[in-house]
Order: C-alpha cells, then structure tokens, then sequence
C-alpha cells in the first residue's frame, strides 16, 4: 500500500548508494550488506537508540550517529569502519562486558565482540568495580529475570508497552548506573499488571529474560539448542491465526516464539500461544 | 487505560487531598457517568499524563515521601501505569521512597565549591546533631557557601546560604528563607540584565513596572511578531546555555512552522556546578523572565509557557510563580494579553533533583511526565518539542536579554561585546576570589579582567587553576588569564563559556579531589539511557578513585583515553559528550599528581 | 467499534492491531454489558442491558437517519429496502432506545455521530452479539449501520466478526455447515452437487442436514442414534448442559475421537484416540480474516494417538471404499478442485507466502484483503445489500423475584473454552471458577469476596466462589467457562437457541444466589 517512495542518494563507506526516503542509515547499511551490530534496535520493535553500538561517523556530524534511527539525508557521507567507529563499539560492548553477564548474548554478539577485539578485563578487577551482579528472579512457573544479564536495552519494556502489549508492567526504575528494569515498587511478577504474554522474553537479547523450562533446563545441564528443531504452525486458542515457532528437542516443545516478520503477530503472542502447549505433551 | 493493576495500598487523606488538588482543573482521566457510562480512553490519559510530576511533588510535599498507597493514588486519577509511575519518581532525587522518621531532611551541598569552604564538615557536625541528612550535588550557591536545602514535610522547602548547624536549626522551625541577592556589581551604572537586581521589589508588578518593566512588552506589541524576531537576529544574540545557537534563528524557525499548538518554555534548570546567575535574577527580578516570555509566546506564536524550575530553587519557583499570577491579575497573561486578544499563559513546573533535566529534550520529558531521559537529536525542539510540538526553548540568561533588545533595537545591542560575541554575559565567580558573586560583563572581558573585578584572590592565594564553563567544561592554568571571554576565542581554545562559571582553584586545593569530584557528579547525574554514559561515568570515576589512592596513571592513561572518547562520540546527549571534559583538561595541565 | 467482544482477552493479538490505530488516534467505543479489558481501553464505554443490542442499534440508525448522517450516495447506489429501513427504526427515538438498553441517551448520540462521521470506521463483534437466541438478527442490526454509512467495503472500513477458535472459518470453509458444501456452494444446488459427486463418487443427498442444536433434539426424539464426534466436548460446552448430557445418553452408540478423555469421550462407547491437530498433525486452517495458512506437525503423537486423517480413513476402509492414505497436501489439492475460491491457493504458494486470503481463484490471483468491495463500483455489480428491519427481542430466560440476576458468560485471557487444552499450564493468572458479583448485589445478599455460593437457573444448581467487580453494573453477574470440573457453569445457561443458526443463547441467564453455610 502507499506511494512509492523516492530515492535518496548518500554515500556509504565510499559507495555511491540510493535507497527509499525515510530509511534510517541502518536499513541503507543493510541494503548495502555492510554488517552493522545492533543490541537495543529489533525489526518489530521502536529505534531507541540506547545501546549505541550501532553508531557510524556522518561528515558534519559533532558526534558519532545511531544508524538504526537516524535517517538518511541527501548527500549525506556516512563512514561504517572508521578508526572513532571502532573505538566507540569496541567500548560499548566493553562497558557492557565488565559490569553484565554476556554469556548468553546472541551468538552475533559474540562475534561482533571477537572482530572488536574486546577486553572488558581492562576496566579493573571485577570484584572491585561496580557490576550489576545479583540473583536471578525465579517468582513463578513461567518466567525467569536474570538481570545480571540485562544490559538495559528497553527492548522488554517496549514490547510490554506501547510497541505491542500495552500492559506496562514493567518500566526503567532509578537512575544512572542504578537504572533497572522494574516493576512498581519491584513487587514480584505475579503482583504486577504482568499478562505473561511472553513477550519480553521474545525480544531478550542478552537471555536476562528466560522462559522457565529453558532456565530448568539450563540448570540440569540438558538445554541443548543445537540440536532443537524449530517448526512454524498457526495457535489454536483463537481466530486470529497467529505464526508460531515450535522449538523442539527430543520429542518435547520447549519454547515457542513468533516469527517477527510475520503479519499477523509482527513476532508477539499471547499467554495462551507462548505456554499452552504443554497439552501436546501430555 | 486498561490492564492496568494497582496496587492495595491505601493513601491517606491528605495525600488524596494533595493530589486531587493537583487535577482538580481537569478532573480525572477516567469518569463514570452513570453506572452505565464511561468516559476515559487512552487519550484522556494522555493529556493529564503531564500532570505525574507535580502529583508527585504534591506527595513529597504532604507526606515526606512517595507512599505506596500514595503512588498508587496518583496512578489510579491520572491511569498512569504504576511501574511508569514508580520509574519515574524513583529518577528524580527529591523524591524520598522510604517512610521519613523525621519532618525535615537537609541536602548539604558537598560539590566542587562548597567542599572547600567546609561542606562536608558541616554533613558530619548536622549528623551527629541529629538531622536527617543527605549529600547534594552543587545547589546553586556557589558564592555563599556551605549550601544547604531543607526539604520539609508540609512545609514549604528553604534555601539555607552560609549554613550552619545552628542556622539550619533555626530555618527548619521558621517561614524564613534564604537571604536575599546580594550584587557585588550593584549600583554600577553599566549593568544591563542585572540592573533591577536588589534594586525593585521582586514581589511586586507595580515597582517592576516603575523600573522600566513591559517597556519592551510596548515596543513588541508596536513593531509585531516579525520585526521583534528580525531585531533579535540583527542583535546577533545567541543561547547563554552552552550551545550558543542564535536566539532569532531558533524563534524564527518555530514561528515558521505550520503546526500548533507551540510552546515556549524557559529553561531554569540551572544545575550545573558553579552555576547560579540565573537564581541569581529568578530571585530578583522574576517579572523580567515573564515579561520576555510573554514577548517569546507572541513573536513565535504561541500559547502557552512553561518555566522549568529545579527543584532546589524553592525560593526562585515561588517568585517566578507569583509573578505569574500577578501578571494575570493584571492582564499580562492569560486568554487576552494586554488587550490584543492573543491567549499567552505560564505555567511553572519544579524539577525534582535531576540535572539531567537541564538537557532540553530532557525537561521536555520531565514536564510531560516521563523519566527525564533526553531525546535523540534530530528532530529538534523546533519542530519537535514538547508534547512533539514546535517549541522555543532558552534559559533564563538568554530570554532576559530579549527585553533590551526589542525595546532599544538590535543595532543597539550589537554594539556591545565583539563583533562575533555582542551583549553581555553573565559570569557565575567562585572559589578563592575576594567577593564571589554573579557579575555582568561585556563580551571580550579577559578571564584576568573577570577575577580582577571580583577583587582578585583572597590574600595568600595563586591561581593554580580556574574551571571555565562549569563539570562540563575546562581547567585552565594560570597562563591563561588573558583569555578573552567570548565564543570565538573560547572555541579556538578548545574551551566553552558553558554556563558562565568562573571558579578559581588556589594552590592549596586538592584538585585531584575536586576532578574526583566532578567524576561523581557525573556518575550520580547520568540518566542512564545510554551506555557510554551510564558504564562511562561509572569506570571514569573509578579510575580517579584509584588515582586518587595513588594508582599509577601511566596505566589508566589508555582507559581514560578511550572512555573519554566513547562519551564524547557516542553518547546521546549533552552529558556524556562533556562528562570527561574536566578530567582531559586536568589531565592535559598535569593537575593529576604524578603525572607525566 | 467494539461491540460485544473482549478481544483483549480473547483476541489478544488482534487487539494490539487495534491498539496500534488508537495510538495513532483513533476513537474508541466498546459496548458491552460489563467494563471489559477491552472496554478500559475505549473513549467511551456503553454498559447496554443484556440482550439488548438490536434496539441499541436501532436506536443509532434513527439518530444517524435524523441527524442527515447517512451516506446517501452509497445507500441508493448499493444498498436496497433504505425507506422500509428507516421507516423502522423511526420509533427508536434516543429516549427509548436508553429506556430498553439502560445506556443514556446523550452516549448513544455520541456513538452514532463518531461512527457516522469518521472518514474510516470498522465495527467488531464476538461472540456477545452471536450467543444470543436473536443472533442473525443481531448481526444484521450491526450490518444496517454499515450500510447507512457506507463502512463497509473499502480499505479500513468493514465488519468484522472475531473468530474464536483457529478454525471457525476453515470449518465453514470446507462446508462444515447443515446447508453448505466446501466454498459455501450450495448443497440444493444440483449443479454443485454433480460437480462434487463427480470428484467424489459418491451421491450426496440434496437437502440440508440438521444443525448442532438440532441433531441434539433429534438424539431426544430418537430420530438421531449414533453419533461420530471429532475434536468437540459436547457434555462440557453445550449451553444447559445437563440437557445436553441428557440427549447423548439416549444414543444407541457414541463415537468421540478427541486428544484427551474428556467428559463427552467418557460417555463414549468408542474411543478413538487421535493426534493432536495442531503440533501433531500437518494440514491447513483459516482465520478470522479469511487467510489460509498451513499448520505443520512438530512433535510425535503419543501413545496409541493417530492422525486424523488415517482414522478417518481407515473407517472408510472398513465400510469397503479405499480412500488409501491420503496427505495433507493431497486432501487440499482435492478442495481446490471443487472450491474455486480456494483455487489459486497451491500448497506452494501457501508455504512461499506464509497465508493467503480467500478468495483466490488462481494462481496469479494474490488473495483478498477485504470483501464486498463491489458495493463501491458504480453501478453496484451483483446484488444491492439490504437493509434488514429486526425487532428487539428480550432474552428468552427471563428475569423473576425468583431468578432476579442476569448471569452472563465470558472468556478470560489465559484460558480456552472447557479448558482442555489451557487447563495444562501453570498460569500464575489464572482466576478459577469465580461468580463476579456487582458491588451493590454482593452487599444486599449479604456475602464478601471468597464466600461459596449455590447458584441457580431455571436449569440447575452450581456451587461458586464469589468475586467482586465493582465495575459490573448492579443486577448483572460474570463468569467463565473454562472450569467445568470446578464449576460446570453450563449447567445454567439458556439453550434457547436462534432459529437461523442454532445458536445458544449463552449469554443471558437468569439465576439466584444464595449463600452456602460453611460445613452445609
């Protein structure tokens, strides 16, 4: 639907590109297959522009740009692997490194950590410098919050709020290093407006946010991703034909997420789509 | 709005009182009725949504703290969502989450200026004295401290300059607040913002206006919104908050826009360490800054007002308040200003302890009830301000210049200063001078010249170093008293006028102490939104500590190297770019013992 | 418009589509007897009496008639029986229409300005509208004001009925209906029924069969002796269910073919124990918006469970046609032979796209968004819509001194239906089998949150919990129906069923609460 869009002309890393008025600098990047690492931007999700890793050197520009959010300008020079780029992503993540457990970051992190050379180990001793360290909240049978892992990227508040659930039962609380993810007066889940949609989890990108069944099996030492195999089907708990993605191991579901291309759900579900399953397997 | 869950706290009359007080102009976002009907919805919530901060501030007020049933109250009339509620008071550091045991709590400044003239001394002798205490950044008393604020329980909050325990004893049990202005300048002919300063009644209309108040207000309404944005362009004024933006451009590109409504909104947060000249003419001629907003609100077009108050100028809020409310008892405000049929309004918000708020995409959150998290730029205020609507924005220092300028021409003003830098400026003078104050001077005075005015040091003193332009901005040495103030020269030194602070450091303060200082400051005031900021500020202050504790800098150099240029390439806003600009420049002038 | 449906609850991923338009500034209005999820979230909410929505319609039409409202342009050019229409309505003045619905007038005037007057408008129903014994006549009184309009047809503008279960649509689709065979062809139509017979080879009898509702009548007139039920738990879900149970004994043989030993499969005389038709099993279902798309088996079967299609099979082996082993993908090729609006729907193209939405007569075809957009063309192609005069009628359970409360059912957010797949998950939300009471109700009878409750229809006796809403308007009650181990709440509900589609009228008892002496 909708007009089509014109072609705005920038140059990209030395290349001459166009790409469709509105796109931000990261959709250009992509077009162009130039690699970019991202931590807090999703493709269902709002830019927020928090995490910073994203940023590019924009000739003009002061400062270094979010690529995910910025959009792109006639004209406009962009530089994707500049000396003060690498500076600040290898910095970004280092930050992140030396105060969160990135362990269970997607594998992409990780790789975007090796090509920066990351060393987190150089911001001091890890029992001497300020961390977010803490225990994991277990408060029910469906969800996990270890936010030792959380890097605070707003992607979990965003979907319970105004990107897609609406529910707003968790918000950033306090301030600056301090700020957290949070709950009214940190009440636990099942005290708070929380609907278990799942949704939270869903967009996770650091495993802060766990499904219960994967933290069990974590713990047992039998979750064992490669070799789970993933089958998209339509939920059965209403008309709306919502995608869903069985992730299968040994004959079991284990957690159940949506495609976020697809239309229907742009990645998010219900608590009924996310848990009710455990009737396949009874 | 929906799903929303409250929580089962109860909140007492009086706080149910304070905050119905607060919506009473608008009633609750969600209204039965009949039993049958009812009336809410998303955008109901939307437009009172606003309102979250000064509920908030209704809560401290009454009760001393932000209760649980309180809060929930508070989200129950305005269907805020009690986590984005508990988010937001929980940002702002006047807001108190524990129950108080006593009536008062005094917030003792212990930043840059006031450490050295015995703050934290005075933290210890109020503790041990039985107070309820807690650490402040810089209060904006630079010029008279040790600076205490004493937040109390159904009182209104005071400013307390020159503490002592005793004076602090006396002021919690009194309606008494901080001593008046005083002007080291003052009766000097030359001054031209300050000029009302200790001079007028700052309480009243009638003596503002026997001293030339709405003159300029007049010559506005005689040459129309074009020509008075046209002289502030020609005037060649530009934004006294650091940036410099000229002030016609910004006015010019809001009076342009196509959308409505638009806003003006004044910045007086003024937080940043060693500043206080705009307390300085909030306190003393608040009629100025209504007057000048009122002219902003008609050459930009637009209807409403706000001034951004930090909330540790209680003293600044209620003057600039009650000029408000007297300007529209006289028909200076309201739905038909001055007889031209045009509605201009004001309204006053208080911060809540947030210098972050003082970054204007910031405050534009704060007033409309978010955390005080700054916005990514572009889009700009301009087009996109408050409520996402063209908005004007300038601190108070700026829109004061307005009222000469419209009212004697552009030309007039342009004259003064240098050619790049013209008018005045205000200078915010502390530390190891004879007479610390705000002083006015024309653009192009030497940092020697500035000093010298404020009676050189004190006996026995040398310059050691003198931090120009505040935290976010720079040390320089004593080689560099013969810097001319103005943009241009500043810039090409690598350094910022920021916001006028001239604090002079002699050779017995502990400066690596002073820059730790500054790193706390920092690591307090971070929003947190962005990484670079929230971790680097964090790991910067570590570094002094372990400076300061006599690690070795030669293997920390490469760390701050890199943490310096992370927050100043890679962080959203004005606060991380700045925040390792104090360290640098103390670094660069050897300040850091042991270093090479 | 949101009218008797929560789709917060029941429709939830739906909802945040509409979520979406609201934060983009759309106007909101629910109706519906209760302040629902969904209701919390609409500018304004409409508490209208049970039962009384065609008036409530009605009502909107004189005030959209009287107030020059009407897309005049759109009415002559596409629509038929307008004069009778409004000379039908004209009672319905915004005094009586709030006298019958309980709703003020100045809401109803509110409601019929925005909706007539938004450039795009849509209007949404559930099962609130439908579970009543004037159903049709109620979707029709929803459809009259689409058509005063001009709402429906166009992009962003239409009707729209929420689905409740994955595969309402494809049930219908693939003519699981007394009247239809797949594409909704007509089964009286003898050229239809030559095409099918010829893929099929087979006669198919030409006259309607009987509805749900009707085939339980005819188990109790002993016209109906067997009984073959697939993936359905009758003896849980029918509207006075102690009927229902009643009807399934007086079968000579039950045959129920479920996932699970449900209640109807422990009556059963045979039980078929199948593969579960969504993780298990391979196919395809339509949603709510007409969108095929293709489910895919992820797991196992466990146990002695088999896939549907080859018990079906294996049972027309037994009775001597070997249908052999049919796939997924076989069985939907089959369809698109006889059902030109699955046509273009190849099982490639269904997996390249992911969904696509009927109908789509070839392959080049790409589906269709929305229907009924001929009624835009000018001059209208095929049939003009009508307008439809129906006439309020109260609901059939009435309310006595004896029976004095209204109870009406509902869906909550985490559970489905009878519960029997829901019910297996560790819900921290989950609410149980509580009777929501008004505020004012719960104090005149005396009784507090927690209390136990008998309640009573003119059907039977339940025991409850008693909860409070203090939202819920004073003479109505709540309650789910997910429970029926803990509260076979269907032991109360009307089976007073609309003549045209056989369905219950769930959504309107009346009952009597009484307290529970504790030990009693």
């Amino acid at each position: 639907m909708g007009e089509p869009r014109s072609l705005v002309e920038l140059t990209i890393d030395g290349n001459v590109v166009k790409v469709p008025e509105g796109s931000t600098i990261l959709d250009a990047c992509r077009r162009e297959e130039i690699d970019t690492p991202t931590l807090c931007w999703a493709s269902n999700l709002t830019p927020v522009n928090v995490c910073r890793v994203c940023v590019v050197e924009v000739e003009g520009s002061r400062v270094l740009v979010p690529s995910c959010s910025r959009p792109v300008e006639p004209g406009m020079v962009v530089s994707t692997d500049s000396e003060r780029v690498r500076t600040s992503r290898r910095m970004v993540y280092e930050l992140l490194a030396s105060s969160v457990e990135m362990d269970r970051a997607d594998a992409s992190v990780h790789a975007w950590m090796d090509n920066y050379g990351v060393r987190p180990e150089r911001m001091g001793d890890r029992e001497e410098i300020a961390t977010v360290t803490q225990p994991p909240k277990v408060q029910d049978e469906l969800y996990v919050r270890d936010y030792e892992r959380c890097i605070l990227c707003y992607k979990c508040v965003q979907a319970c709020g105004d990107d897609a659930q609406h529910t707003y039962a968790i918000a950033t609380a306090g301030r600056g290093f301090d700020a957290h993810i949070s709950t009214e007066s940190d009440v636990a889940l099942p005290d708070s407006a929380c609907v278990y949609c799942g949704n939270c989890i869903g967009v996770c990108p650091t495993g802060a946010l766990v499904f219960r069944t994967e933290f069990d099996m974590r713990a047992d030492g039998t979750w064992d991703e490669d070799s789970q195999e993933v089958t998209t089907t339509v939920c059965a708990f209403c008309g709306v034909g919502c995608n869903l993605e069985l992730h299968v191991q040994d004959n079991s579901i284990v957690k159940v997420t949506s495609p976020a291309d697809h239309s229907v759900t742009n990645g998010h579900l219900c608590i009924k789509g996310r848990f009710g399953w455990q009737h396949a397997q009874s | 709005m929906p799903d929303l869950r409250f929580g089962t706290g109860e909140p007492t009359p009086l706080e149910v009182a304070a905050v119905d007080a607060v919506v009473s102009g608008v009633g609750p976002a969600t209204v039965a009725v009949d039993e049958r009907l009812v009336v809410g919805g998303r955008g109901r919530a939307a437009e009172r949504r606003n309102l979250l901060l000064p509920a908030l501030h209704a809560l401290q007020d009454a009760a001393g703290w932000i209760s649980p049933g309180g809060l929930d109250h508070v989200c129950r009339v305005l269907e805020v969502p009690p986590a984005e509620a508990y988010g937001v008071a929980t940002f702002y550091h006047l807001f108190s989450h524990s129950e108080p045991a006593v009536d008062s709590t005094v917030h003792v400044c212990d930043d840059i200026a006031c450490r050295s003239v015995g703050a934290l001394g005075l933290v210890d002798d109020l503790r041990s004295a039985g107070h309820q205490v807690r650490s402040s950044p810089c209060l904006g008393q630079c010029e008279r401290g040790p600076a205490v604020l004493v937040q109390r329980t159904g009182a209104v909050d005071l400013s307390v300059a020159a503490a002592s325990v005793a004076g602090i004893g006396a002021a919690i049990g009194s309606s008494m607040s901080s001593s008046p202005v005083v002007l080291p300048q003052a009766g000097s002919g030359s001054l031209r913002l300050l000029a009302r300063v200790g001079v007028v009644d700052p309480a009243s209309l009638d003596d503002y206006r026997a001293h030339g108040g709405y003159a300029a207000m007049e010559a506005a309404l005689e040459i129309g919104p074009d020509a008075v944005i046209r002289e502030l362009t020609a005037s060649g004024l530009s934004g006294r908050g650091g940036a410099a933006f000229p002030t016609g451009v910004k006015w010019r590109a809001v009076a342009d826009q196509v959308g409505r409504p638009r806003h003006v909104v004044c910045n007086a947060d003024e937080s940043e360490p060693g500043t206080f000249k705009d307390r300085t003419i909030m306190e003393g001629d608040p009629f100025a800054v209504v007057e000048a907003m009122t002219i902003a609100g008609f050459a930009v077009g637009a209807e409403q007002g706000w001034i951004y108050v930090r909330g540790e100028y209680p003293e600044a809020a209620a003057g600039l308040a009650g000029a408000a409310d007297a300007a529209r008892a006289a028909g200076l405000l309201g739905s038909d200003v001055a007889g031209t049929g045009k509605r201009f309004d004001i309204e006053v918000r208080r911060g809540a302890g947030a210098y972050i708020c003082g970054e204007e995409t910031a405050l534009f959150n704060s007033i409309e009830g978010y955390r005080g998290e700054p916005r990514n730029k572009p889009p700009f205020p301009t087009t996109h301000g408050l409520f996402g609507e063209p908005t004007a924005v300038n601190n108070v220092e700026t829109l004061v210049n307005v009222l000469s300028i419209v009212r004697d021409g552009g030309a007039a003003y342009a004259a003064l200063g240098t050619e790049r830098s013209p008018g005045t400026r205000l200078f915010c003078v502390s530390g190891r001078v004879v007479a610390p104050g705000t002083y006015e001077h024309e653009f192009g005075v030497t940092l020697g010249d500035v000093v010298a005015a404020a009676g050189g040091l004190v006996d026995g003193s040398e310059v050691r170093a003198v931090l120009l332009g505040g935290a976010a901005g720079s040390f320089v040495g004593p080689d560099r008293m013969d810097l001319p103030l103005t943009l241009e020269a500043t810039r090409e030194a690598g350094l910022s006028l920021g916001s006028g602070v001239v604090m002079v450091f002699d050779q017995n303060d502990d400066i690596v102490d002073t820059v730790r200082r500054i790193a706390e400051f920092f690591r307090d005031e971070s929003c947190g939104q962005c990484v670079p900021c929230r971790v680097g500020t964090v790991r910067q202050e570590e570094v002094l500590v372990r400076l300061g504790r006599g690690g070795s800098f030669h293997d920390e150099r490469d760390l701050l190297d890199d943490l310096g240029s992370v927050m100043r390439d890679a962080s959203i806003c004005g606060l991380g770019h700045t925040a390792s600009g104090a360290v640098r420049s103390a670094i660069d002038l050897g300040l850091l013992g042991g270093v090479s | 418009m949101l009218w008797g449906s929560n789709a917060r609850a029941a429709h939830p991923i739906f909802f945040h589509h509409l979520l979406k338009g609201v934060d983009a500034g759309a106007r909101m209005w629910a109706v519906d007897p209760r302040r629902t999820d969904s209701a919390r979230f609409a500018d304004m909410w409409l508490g209208l009496n049970v039962g009384t929505d065609i008036a409530l319609a009605n009502g909107v039409a004189r005030e959209i008639i009287h107030s020059d409202l009407v897309n005049t342009e759109f009415v002559e050019n596409a629509t038929e029986g307008y004069e009778d229409f409004a000379a039908h309505v004209e009672p319905w003045t915004l005094d009586r229409t709030a006298g019958v619905t309980g709703v003020p007038a100045e809401a109803i005037s509110d409601l019929a300005h925005g909706y007539a007057g938004a450039s795009t408008a849509q209007l949404m129903w559930t099962l609130g509208i439908t579970e009543h014994h004037t159903a049709v006549d109620n979707v029709l009184a929803l459809c009259n004001l689409a058509l005063l309009t001009g709402h429906v047809g166009r992009w962003a503008s239409g009707l729209v009925p929420l689905r409740g279960q994955n595969n309402v649509q494809g049930g219908g689709d693939m003519g699981a209906l007394p009247n239809k065979l797949p594409g909704f062809q007509d089964v009286v139509d003898d050229d239809v029924r030559a095409r099918f017979e010829g893929v099929w080879g087979a006669t198919i009898p030409p006259d309607p069969g009987w509805h749900l509702t009707q085939m339980f009548e005819a188990m109790g007139s002993g016209d109906l002796r067997a009984v073959w039920v697939i993936g359905e738990n009758p003896a849980d879900s029918e509207a006075d269910v102690n009927h229902a149970r009643r009807m399934l004994g007086c079968l000579d043989h039950l045959v129920v073919q479920d996932v699970f030993m449900t209640r109807t499969a422990e009556m059963a005389d045979v039980v078929l124990p199948a593969a579960l038709g969504w993780a298990e099993s391979d196919g395809t279902v339509t949603s709510s918006e007409r969108r095929v798309q293709r489910t895919r088996a992820a797991v196992r079967p466990p146990g002695e469970a088999r896939q549907e299609i080859d018990v079906i099979a294996d049972m027309a082996e037994r009775m001597g046609v070997d249908w052999g082993r049919p796939t997924a993908e076989e069985l939907w090729d089959e369809l698109r032979s006889v059902s030109p609006m699955h046509g273009g729907m190849s099982w490639q193209r269904l997996e390249d796209e992911g969904g696509i939405q009927w109908p789509c007569p070839d392959e080049e075809h790409p589906g269709t968004p929305f229907l009924h957009g001929r009624l835009w063309e000018r001059p209208v192609v095929g049939r003009r819509a009508p307008f439809s005069c129906v006439d309020d009628r109260p609901p059939v359970d009435q309310l006595t001194d004896e029976f004095p409360l209204r109870l009406t059912t509902g869906r909550v957010l985490d559970s489905y239906n009878t519960g029997v797949q829901s019910g297996k998950f560790a819900s921290p939300i989950r609410s149980g089998d509580a009777l929501e009471l008004s505020a004012d109700d719960a104090g005149s009878l005396g009784l507090v949150v927690g209390d136990r409750v008998l309640v009573s229809s003119r059907r039977g006796s339940i025991e409850m919990t008693v909860e409070v809403d203090p939202d819920l308007p004073v003479g109505l009650a709540f309650t789910t129906f997910h429970f029926p181990e803990i509260a076979d709440v269907n032991q109360l509900t009307s089976d007073a069923w609309d003549a045209s589609s056989g369905t219950s009228e769930f959504k309107a008892a009346a009952i009597r609460v009484e307290r529970v002496e504790a030990g009693a």
